[in-house]
């Protein structure tokens, strides 16, 4: 209807979209997370279950929910399944192109899907570490570049409904 | 990253119902039998030229623009010029009118929901020769008010541009009326439509409506892609937007496509063969899907209105708390071929100017899908639809993380 960009998909962005894995609200997920809105057309929600074994916190469970397109789907279920089982010191170095490269590529126009995910886990990992009152060496202080483009896509739409008001 | 292994990931459906004929189609077997000749036996040359080849190519020209004369009621061939496509046409439209009136400028009045080839043509013109474009407000239905319209017109007024039917929530407009109040405010003001939507669906006479300029476009009508027309009533100074060696058009430089041409003609005589009949049975599937869906599936909204006023052909229904891209892949999967008001496809989040100007939010224009229905189309075709649309769309709402999201939800929902 607006302008259209041809969106050749992988296959794997396919299969995920058609069998997600991880899916659905956790109920005993230790700390849950959301990125984006609907009015973006695109939100994730996230749900981490956590341990804690020999100081360390490992991503025991993950499952999301998405509101979004095909790949917004894709992305959000391949980062749970990279998530799962590692630290949380580990998943953080998880990038957006990571992503991008387990699915098998993603279309240009489709990164900011990717940038999402990594920034709902992100966000999820702030608020795991404020809720327990703690702040590892190894979490940085300043956003990384996923959390504020997923900051900038929020309130991008929240100045668009301001203005319209 | 290679589309050939998408399309094998993707599957054959079992059965493959196509609707969405908003962005392009299929081509009746009449149709391409229609063209072929043209490629290599009869009539491939240039319609200027004067040998064997050129003449037949002459021929099918002058035929098709009769054709076109007797359909729209024009006066002459000669107010028929063709384009190779529809978005030519509207740019042919506003460009080649405002460029053939640069010195007089003045206002360039249109409705906020018209196709983007004549909003962004109407914006060239205010870049290049300083018109004023102005968008008129639409009601929630995409109905323009004739008295608000009125006040839009003025002496300063030198071009109108409204659709008949409107591409995405097919809104009928009363031309007719818009262009007596238009004309009778200022006898100047060069009056354009785009029928692209309209024609073989709504019967219409371009001396009954008194417009000046009026768009075609063949693949709207199950012709080829390729072929636009424009209507230009005796007098109507237009200039050509684009240079280069004329030939029997002499808006359009460039050879003319004769054999999507030849195409077009086949497709207009098929459309207008049991003209009334085609109208009813569109109209009938159409509200069968509509009514399908409604009872169906929860939570949507119909996006434009609803009966006589809606084109025959079209159904734009908004699924809350589904994604429109979404929907178009999971349908895809099932062999629906919809299209959406989705912007997904980037961070620009600006969804269909169509919907967003009736008064949808963004979270509803996403989550809107067109679907358009041709006489080819059957029963069972929509049984089908029908079938499926609910377990879809009850897939992604399982998906989605709206409905869970208490926080964010009551703000959007």
């Amino acid at each position: 209807m607006s302008s259209r960009i041809p969106l050749p998909y992988s296959p794997k962005i396919l299969e995920l979209f058609r069998n997600p894995k991880n899916l659905g609200p956790m109920k005993d997920a230790t700390i849950q997370a959301t990125a984006g809105s609907p009015a973006c057309g695109d939100m994730i929600s996230l749900y981490l279950k956590i341990k804690r074994e020999n100081n360390k916190d490992i991503i025991e469970k993950a499952t999301f929910e998405s509101y979004g397109c095909a790949a917004n789907i894709a992305t959000a279920s391949i980062l749970t399944e990279m998530i799962k089982g590692k630290t949380l010191e580990e998943a953080w170095k998880i990038s957006w192109k990571d992503l991008a490269n387990q699915l098998g590529g993603l279309p240009a126009i489709k990164f900011h899907c990717s940038i999402l995910a990594v920034g709902a886990f992100k966000r999820a990992v702030r608020a795991y570490y404020n809720k327990i009152k703690e702040h590892p060496s190894w979490l940085p202080k300043d956003l990384t570049r996923e959390e504020k483009q997923t900051y900038e896509e929020e309130e991008l739409i929240e100045k668009f409904y301001k203005k319209n008001e | 990253m290679s589309v050939k292994d998408l399309l094998k990931a993707h599957g054959e459906p079992p059965r493959e119902v196509y609707l969405d004929l908003e962005n392009s189609g299929w081509v009746p077997p009449e149709v391409v039998n229609a063209m072929i000749p043209y490629f290599n036996e009869i009539g491939y040359g240039h319609p200027a030229i004067t040998h064997k080849k050129g003449w037949e190519a002459y021929e099918l020209l002058y035929e098709a623009k009769e054709e076109l004369v007797k359909r729209i009621g024009a006066d002459s061939i000669d107010e028929v010029v063709f384009t190779h496509s529809g978005t030519e046409a509207n740019n042919l439209a506003i460009l080649g009118t405002s460029l053939a009136n640069r010195d007089k400028k003045g206002k360039i009045v249109m409705s906020v929901i018209e196709h983007l080839s004549v909003i962004f043509p109407a914006e060239q013109a205010s870049k290049l020769y300083g018109f004023k474009p102005i968008r008129i407000p639409v009601d929630e239905q995409g109905f323009i008010n004739p008295e608000i319209f009125k006040a839009y017109i003025d002496k300063d007024t030198t071009i109108v541009s409204i659709q008949m039917v409107n591409h995405e929530i097919g809104t009928i407009q009363n031309v007719k009326e818009l262009v007596e109040i238009a004309k009778d405010i200022n006898p100047n003001v060069i009056f354009h439509t785009d029928a692209a939507d309209a024609f073989s669906k709504i019967d219409f006479n371009v001396k009954d409506l008194g417009v000046d300029l009026l768009t075609i476009s063949s693949h709207k009508i199950l012709g080829p892609r390729g072929v636009g027309v424009l209507y230009i009533r005796k007098g109507t100074k237009v200039e050509p937007i684009l240079r280069g060696q004329l030939s029997v058009e002499k808006l359009w430089p460039g050879v003319e496509n004769i054999p999507l041409i030849a195409g077009f003609r086949k497709a207009v005589e098929l459309a207008f063969n049991n003209f009334k009949g085609n109208v009813s049975k569109m109209r009938h599937l159409r509200d069968k899907l509509m009514k399908g869906i409604l009872d169906n599936v929860p939570d949507v909204l119909v996006n434009g209105p609803m009966g006589d006023k809606r084109a025959p052909d079209n159904i734009n229904t908004a699924f809350l708390y589904a994604e429109g891209e979404a929907i178009t892949v999971e349908f895809s999967l099932r062999g629906i071929y919809v299209s959406s008001g989705s912007a997904c496809s980037s961070r620009v989040l600006e969804p269909s100017h169509v919907l967003l100007a009736i008064g949808r939010k963004h979270e509803e224009a996403h989550g809107s899908i067109l679907f358009k229905v041709s006489r080819y189309h059957s029963e069972d075709d929509i049984d089908y639809v029908l079938e499926n649309i609910p377990p879809a769309i009850e897939r992604l709402r399982k998906i989605s993380s709206i409905k869970s999201n208490r926080r964010r939800t009551e703000r959007y929902f």
